[in-house]
């Protein structure tokens, strides 16, 4: 049985791992993702993992061309913007997400309720890795 | 249901007073803050000694970063004379100086103190554009950070979700900005006092002084669509959906309701004031609305007893663009979906029925975020007392404005009501 605490750390691990994880309230039901140590809901801590199916549909996103340095760093510019979206997957939670495989240059052609699949893009970040969590269009 | 709020007694603002915002080598947050304060002293119709002010509240979210002080309450009440008495910073983030206005308004309706000083400063212009994002990203929700969002990202992702819901686009956003633009137009205190139309006709001067090719815009849309004038920042918001960086402080003197005759002939008195929290995209339930400004708006309505409709102009957060239409939509005063058709029917204009933003907004008064909040009271004391001058709104009997401020990217919102009796 998973008994990692149901913290963004072990969120992190997970995401390493190449799996999108969520908690669910053994009491009212309720999902998270990112997990939660307390139900938002029902206010119980009787938490279990789930793993998401990784499939869902863009709800939001932005092409964002004056970028954070560690995005700067991976070579994105005015003239190589990159998007970032909130995508609503299958199971009903959210997620932030880097959305990969769309023409952050051409956003208009970019279209809200695209069915898009989870990508997980490791990074070496010093010694280890980073993992950032990515969705792409079917 | 929110339980109805209501102050164990009331409280009025008596003087309100702002620095001009802008970027300024040649100033620190003292310099500014002093400025606020004598203008405030002048305000307060008759008089007021310092001496008797009980406490500051001092609004400031990141000069820690900033320019490294973190402390400025005991500053700032040492450079007006207050101290040894109490002085207290909030922190709210872009809302900061709101929540010291709260704080002084608990204060005074609990019966501690009678005479209490609110203000706000932030000095941002002297660290690089790349160290302001920085320093303002400490307020962002780190999921969101991690996935490559910045604050102006965050309102373009709420802009597509608000396009798509509603069937709104670019277009719309910019009647914000060219309305923003001519409202600041006229205050002198505003950082970009200029219409888009003024920023065009110099553009095209200069040009031709240069001898370079002269642009050939027909109209202000035509000028905003340009990406060479207007490049994109976070699609759909560009350059002119952004407010500035800004240096800056306010501040706002409450006092005791049955006090307010002995200071001013023309006291606002505080109607209803409310607060609200907000979460990140992942967690929040609509996309195009801000659940805190719906809470704090909440909060204030029923307290004051007033509806959205007898609320006659507001200053609101407009930080970006896209977030004066959602603003206008939560706080009651359009439905949700018809915020965009309402600033395009020019109903939010200075000569409209809801004026919104008469002093130009974040957009062009500045945003100096610790003193975004005591800023706005600062328009809608001028206004609601008719000393607003070439912006005076022409509503006959007006009586009841407005301020709405929110921190972050919707963390912390607040919306106070104030009345002239």
């Amino acid at each position: 049985m998973e008994t990692r605490s149901f913290s963004d750390n072990s969120y992190e691990q997970f995401l390493n791992e190449d799996k999108l994880m969520g908690s669910r309230c053994r009491q009212c039901s309720a999902l998270s993702v990112p997990p939660r140590p307390i139900c938002v809901k029902c206010y119980a801590s009787d938490m279990e993992w789930v793993e998401m199916n990784g499939k869902g549909k863009l709800a939001a996103f932005t092409s964002i061309a004056v970028g954070p340095p560690f995005m700067v760093q991976e070579g994105y510019s005015r003239e190589r913007p990159y998007v970032s979206g909130v995508v609503e997957l299958e199971e009903g939670a959210r997620v932030v997400a880097r959305i990969e495989g769309v023409d952050g240059t051409r956003p208009e052609s970019i279209r809200v309720g695209t069915p898009l699949r989870v990508e997980f893009l490791h990074r070496k970040d010093g010694d280890s890795i980073a993992t950032f969590l990515a969705f792409r269009p079917e | 249901m929110i339980k109805r709020r209501k102050l164990g007694r009331g409280v009025a603002v008596v003087g309100a007073g702002m620095s001009r915002f802008g970027m300024f080598r040649d100033k620190d947050s003292k310099d500014l803050f002093a400025e606020a304060f004598r203008e405030m002293m002048s305000a307060v119709d008759k008089g007021i000694d310092p001496g008797d002010i009980d406490a500051l509240y001092l609004g400031n979210f990141t000069n820690d970063f900033f320019v490294q002080q973190g402390h400025w309450g005991p500053i700032v009440s040492d450079l007006i004379g207050l101290a040894p008495k109490p002085a207290t910073r909030t922190e709210g983030a872009c809302a900061s100086s709101a929540l010291a206005i709260r704080e002084a308004v608990f204060a005074i309706a609990s019966g501690f103190y009678d005479i209490v000083l609110a203000g706000g400063l932030e000095e941002m212009s002297k660290r690089s554009t790349e160290e302001v994002t920085q320093g303002l990203a400490m307020a962002a929700i780190p999921y969101e950070v991690r996935a490559g969002f910045t604050f102006p990202g965050v309102f373009g992702a709420t802009a597509t979700a608000y396009f798509a819901k509603y069937g709104a686009s670019r277009e719309h956003l910019m009647n914000v900005t060219i309305k923003s633009h001519n409202n600041a137009r006229l205050n002198p205190n505003a950082q970009f006092n200029l219409s888009i139309r003024d920023i065009m006709d110099n553009r095209v001067e200069r040009a031709r002084k240069k001898g370079e090719p002269v642009p050939d815009w027909k109209d202000e849309k035509e000028f905003l669509r340009d990406p060479k004038a207007n490049p994109v920042v976070a699609w759909p918001m560009h350059l002119y959906d952004c407010c500035p960086i800004s240096d800056g402080a306010s501040c706002v003197l409450l006092v005791a309701e049955e006090l307010a005759r002995s200071f001013s002939d023309n006291p606002l008195y505080v109607a209803g004031i409310g607060q609200g929290s907000g979460r990140g995209l992942h967690a929040k339930e609509d996309l195009s609305c801000f659940e805190a400004t719906r809470y704090a708006a909440q909060e204030a309505y029923s307290m004051s007893g007033l509806k959205p409709d007898e609320v006659q102009i507001a200053e609101v957060h407009d930080c970006f663009s896209i977030a004066e239409i959602l603003h206008i939509e939560d706080l009651g005063f359009f439905p949700p979906g018809e915020g965009y058709r309402a600033v395009e029917e020019g109903l939010t204009r200075l000569d409209g029925s809801k004026p919104i933003n008469t002093s130009g907004g974040l957009k062009c008064k500045g945003h100096p975020v610790g003193a975004t909040g005591t800023g706005q009271v600062v328009e809608i004391w001028k206004q609601l007392r008719g000393e607003a001058g070439e912006r005076q709104v022409p509503i006959k009997d007006l009586r009841i404005g407005a301020t709405h401020n929110l921190g972050g990217t919707g963390g912390t919102c607040t919306f106070t009501i104030l009345e002239r009796r």
